[in-house]
C-alpha cells in the first residue's frame, strides 16, 4: 500500500490540548489522560504529542526529532545534519517496551545551532534556512524523516493508540506548559509513523480532526511560495499556511486564523466599513487559502494556542477555562476528566478563533 | 453551370395535413425557402437555402414543419468526404477563402467530458445548498501579494481595482455589427440583474448601451473601434484582445455594407466603409509593446480599471500568458479553440489553436510555478455548454468563465452556423431591422438570467456534493477531477488523476 | 379599461395573433379544425397591416364613447357597462355594417353579423395577445380615453 507522501490520505481524529497561560509546568500524564478518553475516535494507526517548553537546558537549540528506517538513511541524514548544524547533542529517544507498539523506525533527536557560515552563503534568514534544510532532508533523504525541529518543544509520534504513544516516549516525565494530542482515524492509509501527528515545522504544530475538501486549492496555493507538500495530509497543508501568513507575511496569529476561516460573505456585506474592507481584502487576497470542509484545529507555538473550527462548525471542539489554565478537546468529556469543574466551558464556534495566548514568554526568555 | 452542383444541406418537410397555410413561415424565413403558390394561398416549400435553423419550425401554429438532412449519397470514401467535395466547388466558383459562423463543428476531442467530479461520502460531509450559505461569488483584478493590517479588522493595504461578480459566468466579447443591438442590449440587462459583467466586443459602444456600462467589459481591439477616454471610464474591465480562440492570428473585416449610421456611429468610422480589424496590434509586435499599452489604459482610466488581455489558445499558451501577466495585466483571458465567433475563415477556425482545457490546465500551473498565480485573475472561454463544465474549468484553474454560445442559444439561436451571413433569422446575428427586431431584450434578457440562476444553482449543488461552500475552494482544485479514458500525457498536461487512482 | 396596445417596433409580421384570434372564436376552439375545416370559416378579428419591415396588429379599441354603438340601428352593438368591452349581439344584428362605415379605426369586419374584437370576453387575457411570440400586443389598462 502507498502510504503518506505518495498518496493523499485523509482521515479523521480525535485532538486535545493544554495550555498554562503563566507558563507553568503540566505533566505529561495530564494530556495522555484526555486523550486517552476519546480511544473510539482512533484506530491504532496514529497518535502523537506537542509538547512546548520540555528541554528548557537546550531552549536556544533546534531540537530536531528524526525517524530513520534503516542505518543507510540515519548515517545520510546525519552527514547533511552535521554539515547545515553545529550539533551539541545526538541520541536516541528514550522510549519504553508497549505491547502494541512495535516494528518501529529508530529514533533519534539532536540539539543543535545553524552552521552560521552556510546560513549566510544561502542568502536565507534563520527560519528559512531551517525551514528549507527540514524540507530537504523529507523530500529528498529516502528513509530519513525530521517530525520535529523547533527550539524547546518536542513532538512525540507513532502508529498506536495515542495513550500507548505517551507510554511508549515516556511522556510522564516531561513537564511543558503547552500540551497538544492527537489521536488518528485514518481511511486509507497502513500507518506510518511519519504521517501520525502532531505535524511541527519550527515552533509550529498543528493537530486536526477533519477532512479538508479544499485540499488541492490549498495545496497548490501553498506552493507556489516553495513549500512541498510530501506528506499530502490535511495537516500539513494547514501547517504551511499558517506557517507562511505568519512567518512570510507577518501577519498576526489571529489575522492568520481569520484568512483560513473567513467569514461568509453574507456575514461580510452587513459589517461595518472597516471590517468589510478587511474582510473582503482578506478574502480577495487568500482566495486560495480559505480551509473548506469539517475541520478543528489545534495550532501550538511558542506564542500561545489557537483552535479554530470550520465556518459551518462540521466538526467538535469544545474549550474550557480554568485559573490561568486552558483546555481543548473533541469531546466536553475529554476536558472533564481532567478538569471536572471548570469555571468556563464552551464549543467553540465555526469562523471565530479562540486565540489563548502565552503571557509570561518574555519573563521565561530572561 | 452543372459542374458547380453543390446539393442542399436540409429539406423542409411540411405536413399538408397540418398546415393552415397561414404564411407565417413564409414571412419568417429570411432564406426564403417558403412561399405562397400561384394561387396566392396554397404555401409551399423549397428547400435550396434552408440552414436548419428552425425559425419556421418553431413558430408555425400547427407543428405542421420539420426539417431532414438531405442526403445525396457520393462514393463512400473516408478521405474525400462530402464536406471537402463541396468546399472544393465551392473554391473553385468563387476563388474565395470560405467562411463559417460559430465554433468549429468538427470532432475534437472535448476534454470536459472525458473529467468526472467528486464527491463526499462518509468522511466529509457534503452539504446541502439550500439549507447552508454557498458562495460563488467571485473577485476579478489584480491582489497585492499579501495583506497588511493595522491590527485584526483593519486594512492598511492599498488594493487595486477589483471587479466582484455574483457568478464566476461572465459574457464574451461579441461586437454590435456581429450581434444586434438587441441582442447586446439582452446580454446587459442580464449581466446587471445577475451582478456579472457583459463584454461590448470591439465595435464601440452604442449610446443604448450607456445605463449599462457599469456591467461593462469594454475592448480595445486591433482596430481600436470606438476607443476613447469616456468609453474606457465608464466600463468595468478594459480588455486589450489580441486573439479569438476561433480565429488566432487573424483580424477581422466588417464589409462596408454592413457599416450603417449607428455601427458608423459607435465604431468611430465612416458611414460605408469597411472596418477593418488588423491582424496584429500594429502597436504591438511585443511583450514589452503590450507592457506599454497596458500602461497607457491604466493612465488612461487614472487606474480606476483592471486591464484584462484576451488571448487564443495556442501552443505556447503558457508562456504567453505568464509573459501578460509580467506586462501589468491583471486579468488574462484565454479563449479555446471552439470557441464561437460571427465569422472566420474556415481552415483557421478548423484548425488552428488548441483546447481551452489543456490551456487552462498549463497557464494556471505555469503561473504557480512561477508564483504569481494568487496576483492575477485567469478567465478561461471557449464553448461551455453547461454548469458543470464551468466547474471543471474552475477545477482546472479559472478564476471565472466567459461564455456566449449558451446565452445565445437561450436567446434563439439554433447553432446554424451561418452568423456570417447576416440573416439570421432570430436576430440575433444580424443588422437588418426586420430581423433585429424579432429579438425583444425584455423577453429575452430574462431566459438568459433564468439560464444563468440556473447555472448558478448546479454548480452550488455540485459544489455542496464535494463538501465545498465557497467557490474559493474549489479553484485549481484539480483532486475534485479525475479523467476518463485519457492518456497519461493529456492527464499529466491536466494535472489531474485517473478515474480510480 | 384593460386595452390591447400593438407595438409596432416588436410586431413581426408573422401574424399567428390572426391564427389563434380564430381559433379562439371559433367552435371547436381547435387549431387544425378552425383554421381548416369549420363551416363557416372563423374571422380573425385582429389584422396585421404591412410588412416584414414595418406592420401592426389592429384590432377594435373599445372606445369609451363608440360611433359604432350610436350608429347601430338594431341595438345589436353595446357596450358593456361593467367590462367596457364593445361587442355585437348576433341575434340582433341584420348585417347592414353601418358600423363597419363609421369606425374610425376600420377595426369592424364583414360578415353575416357584424365581426370584432370581443377582448375573448371570459379570458383573462386575449388570444391574440396570449399567443404574441415576441410580446408585440400586450394588454394593459393604460387609463385615458382613446380618441
Amino acid at each position: 500500500m502507498l502510504k503518506e507522501g505518495q498518496v493523499r490520505i485523509p482521515s479523521g481524529c480525535a485532538i486535545a490540548a493544554i495550555i498554562d497561560r503563566k507558563g507553568g509546568m503540566i505533566n505529561g500524564s495530564e494530556i495522555i489522560k484526555s486523550i486517552a478518553l476519546m480511544h473510539d475516535r482512533s484506530n491504532g494507526l496514529g497518535g502523537g504529542f506537542a509538547a512546548y517548553g520540555i528541554y528548557p537546558e537546550h531552549r536556544d537549540e533546534y531540537a530536531f526529532h528524526i525517524f530513520y528506517e534503516n542505518a543507510q538513511a540515519h548515517q545520510n541524514c546525519e552527514e547533511f545534519l552535521f554539515k547545515h548544524f553545529n550539533i551539541d547533542v545526538a541520541e536516541r529517544i528514550p522510549t519504553k517496551k508497549v505491547d502494541s507498539i512495535s516494528n518501529g523506525p529508530d529514533i533519534w533527536r539532536y540539539f543543535g545551532r545553524v552552521n552560521r557560515v552556510r546560513m549566510k552563503n544561502s542568502r536565507l534568514d534563520e527560519s528559512e534556512y531551517v525551514v528549507q534544510c527540514v524540507t530537504k532532508v523529507n523530500a529528498a533523504y529516502d528513509g530519513a524523516y525530521i517530525f520535529s525541529s523547533g527550539k524547546n518543544i518536542g513532538c512525540f509520534k507513532a502508529v498506536g493508540y495515542p495513550e500507548d504513544v505517551g507510554e511508549f516516549y515516556m511522556l510522564d516525565r516531561y513537564n511543558a506548559y503547552l500540551w497538544t494530542a492527537h489521536g488518528r482515524f485514518p481511511t486509507n492509509t497502513p500507518g506510518w509513523w511519519g504521517g501520525a501527528h502532531p505535524f511541527n515545522i519550527l515552533d509550529w504544530s498543528i493537530v486536526h480532526n477533519g477532512e479538508i475538501s479544499s485540499y488541492d486549492t490549498n495545496r497548490r496555493y501553498i506552493e507556489q511560495f516553495g513549500y512541498k507538500c510530501t506528506m499530502q495530509t490535511d495537516t500539513e497543508v494547514i501547517t504551511y499556511l499558517f506557517d507562511h501568513l505568519i512567518r512570510h507575511h507577518n501577519l498576526p496569529v489571529n489575522v492568520a486564523a481569520d484568512v483560513l476561516t473567513a467569514p461568509e460573505w453574507a456575514e461580510i456585506d452587513r459589517m461595518d466599513s472597516d471590517k468589510k474592507e478587511y474582510f473582503t481584502n482578506l478574502r480577495a487576497i487568500y482566495s486560495g487559502a480559505l480551509v473548506n470542509g469539517p475541520f478543528s484545529v489545534i495550532l501550538g507555538s511558542n506564542k500561545g494556542l489557537l483552535a479554530i473550527n470550520d465556518r459551518l462548525k462540521l466538526r467538535s471542539l469544545t474549550a474550557a477555562t480554568k485559573g490561568s489554565r486552558a483546555y481543548f478537546a473533541s469531546e466536553e468529556s475529554a476536558i472533564r476528566i481532567i478538569c471536572p469543574d471548570p469555571e468556563k466551558l464552551w464549543s467553540v464556534s465555526g469562523a471565530e478563533p479562540v486565540f489563548v495566548p502565552l503571557e509570561l514568554n518574555e519573563e521565561e526568555d530572561v | 453551370m452543372s459542374v458547380n452542383y453543390i446539393p442542399r444541406r436540409f429539406t423542409v418537410v411540411r405536413d399538408k395535413e397540418l398546415c393552415i397555410n397561414c404564411g407565417c413561415c413564409v414571412r419568417q424565413c429570411s432564406n426564403e425557402c417558403h412561399c405562397f403558390a400561384d394561387d396566392r394561398k396554397t404555401v409551399i416549400s423549397h428547400s435550396a437555402d434552408c440552414v436548419a435553423c428552425h425559425r419556421c419550425v418553431d413558430l408555425c401554429p400547427t407543428g405542421a414543419l420539420r426539417i431532414e438532412k438531405y442526403v445525396c449519397d457520393y462514393r463512400e470514401n473516408a478521405n474525400w468526404t462530402p464536406q471537402y467535395q463541396q468546399e472544393i466547388c465551392r473554391q473553385a466558383q468563387t476563388g474565395g477563402v470560405l467562411l463559417s459562423g460559430m465554433g468549429t463543428p468538427k470532432d475534437y476531442p472535448v476534454y470536459w467530458d472525458k473529467i468526472l467530479l467528486n464527491a463526499s461520502q462518509v468522511t466529509n460531509p457534503s452539504i446541502d445548498p439550500l439549507r447552508e450559505p454557498m458562495e460563488i461569488r467571485t473577485i476579478l483584478g489584480r491582489k497585492p501579494e499579501k495583506l497588511t493590517v493595522e491590527k485584526k479588522g483593519k486594512s492598511t493595504v492599498e488594493m487595486p481595482p477589483q471587479v466582484i461578480l455574483e457568478t464566476p459566468i461572465m459574457f464574451s466579447a461579441m461586437s454590435f455589427g456581429s450581434i444586434s443591438l438587441n441582442a447586446q442590449k439582452s446580454l446587459a440587462m442580464a449581466a446587471k440583474e445577475l451582478g456579472t459583467l457583459f463584454n461590448i466586443g470591439e465595435g464601440g459602444l452604442h449610446p443604448d448601451l450607456q445605463p449599462f456600462t457599469d456591467r461593462s467589459i469594454v475592448q480595445v481591439a486591433s482596430g481600436r473601434f470606438g476607443v476613447h477616454s469616456d468609453y474606457l471610464n465608464n466600463s468595468k474591465i478594459v480588455e486589450i484582445k489580441i486573439g479569438q480562440g476561433a480565429k488566432p492570428g487573424i483580424g477581422g473585416h466588417l464589409p462596408g455594407e454592413k457599416v450603417s449610421v449607428e455601427v458608423s456611429n459607435a465604431r468611430m468610422i465612416p458611414e460605408g466603409s469597411d472596418a477593418i480589424s488588423p491582424a496584429p496590434h500594429h502597436d504591438i509586435y511585443s511583450i514589452e509593446d503590450l507592457r506599454q499599452l497596458i500602461w497607457a489604459i491604466k493612465q488612461a482610466t487614472n487606474n480606476k480599471k483592471p486591464v484584462c488581455v484576451k488571448i487564443a489558445a495556442v501552443h505556447n499558451v503558457a508562456a504567453i500568458v505568464s509573459g501578460c501577466a509580467r506586462a501589468g495585466a491583471d486579468i488574462v483571458a484565454i479563449d479555446g479553440f471552439r470557441g464561437g465567433t460571427g465569422a472566420a475563415p474556415t481552415r483557421i477556425r478548423d484548425n488552428v489553436g488548441i483546447p481551452i482545457e489543456l490551456a487552462l490546465a498549463s497557464a494556471d500551473q505555469r503561473l504557480r510555478d512561477e508564483g504569481t498565480r494568487s496576483q492575477i485573475s485567469l478567465v478561461a472561454a471557449g464553448s461551455f455548454r453547461c454548469s458543470a463544465d464551468i466547474v471543471k474549468a474552475i477545477a482546472l484553474g479559472a478564476d471565472a468563465c466567459y461564455c456566449a454560445s449558451a446565452p445565445l442559444i437561450a436567446m434563439g439561436c439554433h447553432m446554424c452556423a451561418t452568423c456570417n451571413t447576416g440573416k439570421c433569422n432570430w436576430g440575433i446575428a444580424t443588422q437588418r431591422p426586420e430581423l433585429t427586431k424579432r429579438l425583444n431584450p425584455d423577453i429575452m434578457y430574462k431566459r438568459v438570467v433564468n439560464l444563468i440562476t440556473a447555472w448558478n444553482h448546479e454548480i452550488k449543488e455540485i459544489m455542496g456534493g464535494m463538501g465545498i461552500n465557497s467557490v474559493d475552494s474549489l479553484r485549481g482544485n484539480r483532486l475534485m477531477l479525475r479523467g476518463i479514458g485519457l492518456s497519461e500525457k493529456e492527464l499529466e498536461i491536466l494535472g489531474i488523476k485517473h478515474a480510480g487512482e | 379599461m384593460k386595452r390591447i396596445y400593438a407595438i409596432e417596433e416588436l410586431c413581426l409580421n408573422c401574424r399567428l395573433c390572426e391564427v389563434h384570434c380564430k381559433t379562439a372564436h371559433s367552435l371547436s376552439k381547435d387549431v387544425f379544425k378552425a383554421n381548416k375545416y369549420e363551416e363557416p370559416t372563423p374571422e380573425s378579428r385582429v389584422t396585421v397591416y404591412g410588412n416584414n419591415f414595418a406592420s401592426a396588429a389592429l384590432n377594435c379599441r373599445h372606445c369609451d364613447d363608440p360611433k359604432c354603438v350610436k350608429a347601430c340601428i338594431t341595438g345589436a352593438m353595446t357596450k358593456d357597462k361593467t367590462t367596457g368591452i364593445v361587442y355585437v349581439n348576433e341575434n340582433k344584428c341584420i348585417g347592414c355594417m353601418t358600423c363597419l362605415a363609421v369606425c374610425p379605426y376600420g377595426c369592424i369586419k364583414q360578415g353575416k353579423a357584424a365581426v370584432k374584437c370581443d377582448l375573448c370576453r371570459n379570458e383573462n387575457e386575449p388570444a391574440c395577445v396570449k399567443n404574441c411570440p415576441n410580446h408585440a400586443l400586450i394588454y394593459v389598462d393604460k387609463g385615458g380615453e382613446e380618441k
